[in-house]
């Protein structure tokens, strides 16, 4: 790497995260001001979980997320199954369309008609909603990533089990599922990640007592900011950095297999 | 083990849209018998393995074993099995768990003895608890057919058995294969695109070209009795005279006017005046006073054989193989080409 190649680099990489690296400095933060640094301090993750209501959108978030990755993985991998394992069936193209659609859909959209929908059926908005709609956004995200590795996949692997005299149910549970775990695992994350995170649609499809962490987030920063949104704030960067790096790992360890 | 049933396949097709792959195969295998199906890429000898293993439906005909209808049985219900091409090992299993894989009806015990037994007649003894990753491709080679010969099956299919394999492994591999064959009496159909490992491995060969079965028979057989100028220069060197069908003359010999004069080679169920080659392999080949005008081109001693290189007046080249003690006429001398009509085979041109 010359230096040129590796100055852009570090451009590039600052502009990527130094906001971030801001808003955790400023997370130790002793000062009760947000703009001006007062010394070394760990007072506002004390205070963060003195926050009742925080605390209680927290645990909606953790509950949201893992119902909704747990019925994504499972929708996802079924799709991606689907998709990968059953030859050219009619109306594949657009069945394939159907699974990806969500990922580029704008989400105000998913969150709208999801909202009406709900309220057609008349159906209370709370933990359900909120994990019926990030089930729905995720699935597709889960189908990505273990059609991939399906693709990858030998079909002579399943087609020897079963010359040995698997049936279809043991070829399944002895060779496609342990030789698809990681991106199995890989999937769940990304969509228990991807519903840590989402905002929008969750303003539209909780209701009064589901509020969830970046909502609550969100609307205290609008009455301005405090060194305990930013605890909080690092808090979530840090947990969903970790999940990132280990779907990414699983991914990357799999494709030596 | 003359009771074994054997295969037998009848009138076997596969079409894919308007693709014939697979065009009316009829064949039936000796009980015990090693076979082996031959031909180039796309021929349809993988399609044809397949349909008998049960990964490909036929679009018509059957596949039976001895009385038994296997046609419409899914893979995991055929007493036949199969070695993959790229041996297809299980890479999240140990060997011991992939030789054993198709022993589950078995007791632990008496499975796990079993695996014992094949590990040592594929000589990999103590390799039970290693990784596929781990082993030499001739190693995994030995895994997949000790996998494969695990569930004791009437009938192994070997598609490309000996291809990842380097050329000094291949040939001590077919001797095993061979040896493992012999002891077992299994029938095994071996799919192969190399004829001299088909004539190495196979009791009969069966060579396939688009889709049908060209011809079968022995190696020898093949060899000296090529019933198509494809199966004649398949199996190894031959030389193609062109020519014209002449009338019937005792038992199967009939003349063939050439440009060069009048050879004679046996032929069946040609009408006269057909256009036709005469196929002779270049170690039938007699160089004399008598025969069709050639010149030595080229001499090439090859310690066991001296090979020329003959050309006939109109330009076509012909080889010949003979011993070194032959006469040693020089190159460019002129010489006469013959052949014993018995040697010689006349094929549609």
């Amino acid at each position: 790497m010359t230096w040129v190649t590796r100055a852009a680099l570090m451009l590039g990489l600052g502009f990527l995260y130094a906001p971030i690296l801001v808003l955790i400095a400023y997370s130790f933060n002793a000062s009760a001001l947000v703009t001006v640094w007062g010394g070394f301090s760990t007072r506002w993750y004390g205070a963060l979980l003195a926050d009742a209501p925080l605390m209680a959108a927290a645990w909606v978030s953790l509950q949201v997320a893992l119902l909704a990755s747990t019925i994504a993985t499972i929708l996802g991998t079924l799709a991606a199954l689907a998709l990968e394992r059953h030859g050219r069936f009619r109306g594949r193209s657009l069945f394939t369309g159907l699974i990806f659609g969500p990922m580029v859909m704008p989400e105000v959209m998913i969150g709208l008609s999801l909202l009406l929908m709900f309220i057609g059926i008349g159906v209370d908005r709370g933990i359900v909603t909120l994990v019926i709609a990030h089930a729905t956004f995720c699935t597709g995200f889960v189908a990505v990533v273990v059609a991939a590795r399906l693709r990858g996949l030998d079909r002579g692997l399943e087609e020897a089990a079963a010359d040995l005299g698997a049936g279809p149910m043991r070829v399944f549970l002895t060779i496609t599922l342990p030789l698809l775990a990681p991106a199995v695992l890989a999937g769940a994350l990304l969509a228990f990640t991807l519903s840590l995170d989402d905002l929008v649609i969750a303003s539209f499809v909780s209701g009064p007592g589901s509020t969830t962490l970046p909502m609550r987030l969100y609307g205290q920063v609008r009455l301005g900011v405090n060194p305990e949104i930013n605890a909080a704030s690092t808090l979530l960067v840090v947990l969903v950095s970790v999940f990132v790096l280990l779907a990414s790992w699983l991914t990357a360890r799999r494709s030596r297999v | 083990m003359p009771d074994a049933p054997a295969l037998r396949l009848d009138n076997l097709t596969k079409r894919f849209g308007t693709h014939v792959a697979v065009d009316a195969v009829t064949l039936a295998l000796k009980p015990g018998e090693f076979f082996c199906l031959l031909g180039p890429s796309g021929c349809g000898k993988s399609t044809l393995l397949r349909m008998i293993a049960g990964f490909e439906a036929p679009s018509s005909g059957h596949v039976r074993l001895g009385e038994q209808d296997l046609t419409a049985l899914p893979p995991h219900r055929r007493p036949v099995n199969m070695m993959f091409q790229s041996y297809a090992l299980f890479p999240h299993m140990s060997v011991a768990g992939n030789v054993g894989y198709g022993l589950k009806g078995l007791g632990r015990a008496a499975a796990s003895a079993r695996v014992t037994d094949l590990l040592r007649l594929v000589q990999l003894e103590g390799f039970g608890d290693r990784r596929p990753d781990t082993l030499s491709g001739g190693q995994r080679q030995r895994v997949a057919l000790a996998r494969a010969l695990a569930r004791e099956p009437k009938l192994l299919l070997l598609d490309e058995p000996l291809g990842a394999l380097d050329r000094g492994l291949r040939e001590e591999t077919q001797a095993e294969l061979r040896a493992v064959q012999r002891r077992l009496g299994t029938a095994f159909v071996v799919v192969t695109h190399d004829p001299e490992e088909a004539m190495m491995l196979a009791d009969r060969i069966g060579v396939m070209q688009g889709g049908r079965l060209a011809q079968v028979g022995t190696p020898a057989d093949l060899y000296r009795r090529p019933a198509s100028r494809f199966v004649a220069g398949l199996l190894g060197d031959v030389n193609l005279i062109a020519g014209r069908l002449g009338s019937a003359e005792a038992g199967d010999t009939r003349a063939v006017q050439t440009a060069h004069g009048i050879v004679r080679g046996s032929a069946t169920g040609l009408p006269e005046g057909t256009a036709v080659v005469v196929a002779v392999r270049p170690d039938d080949i007699v160089l004399g006073t008598e025969g069709l005008p050639v010149t030595i081109a080229d001499t090439v001693f090859l310690g066991d054989r001296l090979r020329r290189t003959l050309r006939l007046p109109d330009g076509t080249v012909l080889r010949s193989s003979g011993r070194p003690g032959d006469a040693q006429d020089p190159v460019g001398s002129d010489i006469r080409l013959g052949f014993a009509p018995a040697d010689a085979v006349i094929l549609p041109a």
